[in-house]
């Protein structure tokens, strides 16, 4: 039987060279303040690269979600190091190629584009988010 | 004709993601600012945890370029994990001893940036500026 949760835990990767990074953190920002506000938490990446014991607890204890910037995915693998396996795992170039006309620019400051594309890109991870939290998808 | 012998030397910055942290966001702003703008032909970057997920070539990142870490916070994430994947930094920074240090307050936000959250940008990129030049110049 499937477990039921409280809350998800969204990590983005920390890139800081493309926009796909600056979208996949921004994705999660929506996430956790407009979409699913208390129910999608998320913590700093290095945290658990440095095996922070709260960060550990954190991803341990809920059920993950990844969001990477580029294909070297930071994120699920920084998951993956400490032995836990994310229950989605996603690429911001898969949401793109959804949306082509939202092409990302900047990275500190995303243009237009990148800012509705992690906004859609939020509101198509929330039925994610709901599912793993009624325990409807085995993580 | 013998081929000139050109070594051009960069500083590399490892800036702590933050992504939980308002100085986190600041510490990615500045760094940026740096490599874009103060000292764009004298500094390189890397994401934090590619020391993980990357291979030989990022975990030697510290190895190659005299590095200098920027984290938001005392956990100094950045500064730790380069040590222990890479080698040691130059130099490293933390944001909220930088602010600290101008009497300005902490940021409050993780995007959309008022007015004194950018002064602060301005503030920590400026420092960081200055240590790369203290690192350049030996």
């Amino acid at each position: 039987m499937s477990r039921k949760f409280e809350k998800v835990v969204a990590m983005a990767c920390s890139g800081i060279g493309k926009p796909y990074g600056a979208v996949a953190r921004e994705t999660v920002y929506e996430l956790t303040e407009r979409v699913r506000p208390g129910k999608v938490v998320t913590t700093c990446l290095p945290l658990l690269v440095m095996e922070d014991p709260e960060a550990r607890q954190l991803v341990t204890n809920n059920p993950v979600i990844t969001i990477d910037g580029c294909p070297k995915s930071c994120a699920l693998k920084s998951v993956e190091a400490l032995g836990i396996k994310a229950a989605k795992a996603y690429e911001v170039i898969r949401f793109f190629k959804a949306h082509k006309d939202l092409k990302p620019e900047g990275i500190t400051e995303l243009n237009e584009g990148g800012k509705k594309l992690a906004a859609v890109s939020a509101d198509e991870l929330a039925q994610d988010v709901d599912e793993l939290i009624a325990g409807e998808v085995k993580s | 004709m013998k081929p000139i012998n050109i070594q051009v030397m960069k500083v590399g910055i490892v800036s702590c993601s933050g992504e939980e942290l308002p100085e986190g966001t600041i510490s990615r702003f500045a760094c940026r600012k740096v490599l874009d703008d103060l000292r764009q032909t004298d500094t390189v970057t890397i994401c934090l945890p590619l020391f993980i997920a990357g291979g030989q070539e990022e975990r030697d990142f510290a190895k190659t370029y005299p590095t200098i870490t920027v984290d938001g916070c005392e956990k100094r994430c950045a500064q730790i994990s380069t040590e222990r994947l890479s080698a040691k930094p130059k130099k490293s920074l933390v944001i909220s001893e930088i602010l600290q240090r101008h009497g300005i307050k902490p940021p409050a936000n993780l995007r959309n940036l008022t007015t004194d959250e950018n002064t602060a940008v301005r503030v920590v990129a400026e420092e960081l500026a200055k240590a790369v030049d203290e690192v350049l110049e030996g």
